[in-house]
């Protein structure tokens, strides 16, 4: 087989596309590529979608955990603590549990135990938890002389927010929020290695490189080659966050305006 | 009964690793400001490649990776005078003498050496987090403070071991204590790696029969076991929150910093 023929064949079999059959034995680097490359598909799947979910959710959880209403506060807060306080994996074991037993008397939760549903909602609350603690913390530090000149303008309630709180808080919290993106797409490896099930061998990239190393018993291969396909995945999100990033500091004068200086510190 | 000993395992592992960890950060640390270039090429290319690649790819790379290096390095020590390749298609072949551990070891003989092999892989992940943290807070210890100790004449090895290491525990303690919350919530992917951890006995327990044709006695029960896993991290997690923030206040006592200030103050 060429190696065109391969990727024709194996391209998308991560999403059941293509040849069924599993190369057995005799794997080529061309086999390799193509089908860690085609898990590398349910990755940005779960990253991005939860991401712009998560996004949402984030804001109001913050802005809840900010709030003087007590009623608004407690839940924002217990719901951070919750999902930063326990692991990820242990929260993909109890979701799938737990949407497990209650497919048996509400069938609205039967796609939530297929890995495609669950375990994105799962990250999407996850995510929006720790998205929910950067913006917080970025609430926080937003100058009080920007609130006071909104107030001074006669701007309040939603377009207070919507024009100079949200907009500052955005731009403080972007560097953090960055690397919280970087590692939630590292955190989607974990989603076929919990609880979730594998249904007919389509998994994700991790499950493959995994899959090729046990039959090879050679992890010299498989992994470098996912660690190659992740580091070109963190660039791309670093670019396309720097892009953002610097449409949010348009408006500041151009010599003062910082690059986006990615230091990767540990969030998870 | 082994399900009570699988969390003493978990603790044990971070009592372990922890130290360890923090050893080879200290390294990578070190060696990432060595002023020797291939030693500090060696020390941050630890901690960028590490950092920048999913955790849990690590994890599974580094077990087998591991015992095929130390069964090899055996190889050649015990069989000089082998001449089949050691890798035959998908097998990974060295000579009797060489396997680790010995096939006719006692059962916890395996376990230790899982056990070890694991916590070797912990340390090597979490020693380049830690390496990253202090390596930062090497930088951030005020340089008035390293000239003013250049000026009373003391070496650059004096000057390291008298002033930067003790006064970089300050600017590293948040990191730290940051990656020990992450440690304690990498601890589950332990059963990935063979150990008989808490997650592996949900998996045991729960796997006896096939649960789709099981009248179980009681409701599905692994929901529950989760539940109670969740909540056991949770309070961990807050237990060491409180811990850490103690240690904090008293590594700030009479520290050069802004919280250092404040206590001064708010004591005098």
């Amino acid at each position: 087989m060429t190696c065109w023929e391969t990727i024709t064949a194996y391209g998308l079999r991560s999403i059941g596309i293509g040849e069924q059959l599993l190369p057995r034995s005799d794997f080529t680097l061309c086999q390799q590529f193509t089908l860690i490359g085609s898990g590398m598909i349910w990755n940005i799947y779960f990253g991005v979608f939860a991401l712009v979910l998560g996004f949402f959710l984030a804001t109001a959880v913050a802005m809840g955990k900010a709030s003087k209403s007590f009623w608004l506060r407690k839940p924002s807060e217990w719901f951070i603590f919750a999902f930063r306080g326990s692991p990820l994996f242990i929260q993909f074991f109890f979701a799938y549990f737990l949407f497990l037993s209650l497919k048996g008397q509400f069938p609205f939760f039967t796609p939530l135990t297929s890995a495609a549903y669950g375990a994105l909602f799962v990250l999407f609350l996850n995510t929006a938890a720790y998205t929910g603690e950067i913006f917080y913390g970025a609430l926080q530090s937003i100058p009080k002389g920007d609130i006071e000149a909104a107030d001074a303008y006669g701007l309040s309630g939603f377009t207070r927010f919507r024009r100079v709180i949200w907009p500052t808080m955005l731009r403080l919290a972007w560097p953090a929020y960055t690397n919280e993106a970087i590692f939630l797409f590292h955190a989607t490896t974990l989603a076929f290695f919990g609880g979730f099930p594998i249904l007919k061998q389509r998994g994700d990239a991790l499950y493959y490189a995994n899959y090729f190393a046990d039959k090879t018993f050679n992890p010299f291969v498989p992994y470098p080659i996912l660690a190659g396909y992740f580091i070109l995945l963190t660039l791309v999100v670093i670019g396309l966050f720097g892009l953002v990033n610097t449409r949010l500091n348009r408006h500041l004068p151009q010599e003062r305006h910082k690059k986006l200086r990615i230091k990767p510190q540990v969030i998870r | 009964m082994g399900m009570y000993w699988s969390v003493g395992t978990v603790l044990l592992l971070l009592a372990i690793t922890a130290p360890v960890a923090l050893a080879f950060g200290f390294g990578g640390a070190a060696a990432a400001r060595s002023h020797f270039l291939p030693l500090r090429w060696i020390g941050k290319a630890y901690i960028s490649v590490v950092r920048g690649i999913p955790d849990i790819a690590f994890f599974l790379f580094f077990v087998i990776a591991l015992d095929q290096a130390f069964e090899y390095i055996r190889h050649r020590i015990k069989c000089p005078d082998w001449d089949e390749p050691i890798r035959q298609g998908s097998d990974f072949v060295v000579c009797t003498a060489a396997k680790l551990p010995q096939g006719n070891a006692p059962q916890w003989v395996h376990e230790t050496y899982g056990f070890v092999l694991a916590v070797l892989t912990f340390a090597i992940v979490f020693g380049a987090f830690a390496a990253n943290v202090m390596y930062g807070a090497m930088q951030a210890v005020p340089k008035g403070q390293l000239e003013t100790a250049e000026s009373y004449g003391m070496s650059r090895r004096q000057t390291f071991r008298r002033i930067l290491v003790p006064q970089m525990w300050v600017y590293a303690l948040p990191g730290l204590s940051n990656l020990w919350m992450v440690l304690i919530k990498a601890t589950p992917l332990l059963f990935l790696l063979g150990v008989e951890d808490i997650v592996y006995w949900a998996r045991e327990l729960g796997s006896f029969k096939s649960p789709r044709f099981t009248d179980y006695p009681h409701a599905e029960w692994r929901m529950w076991y989760f539940l109670a896993l969740l909540v056991f991290y949770l309070c961990f997690t807050k237990l060491s929150e409180i811990v850490l923030a103690k240690i904090m206040a008293r590594l700030t006592h009479g520290q050069a910093t802004a919280a250092g200030e404040a206590q001064r103050r708010a004591q005098a």
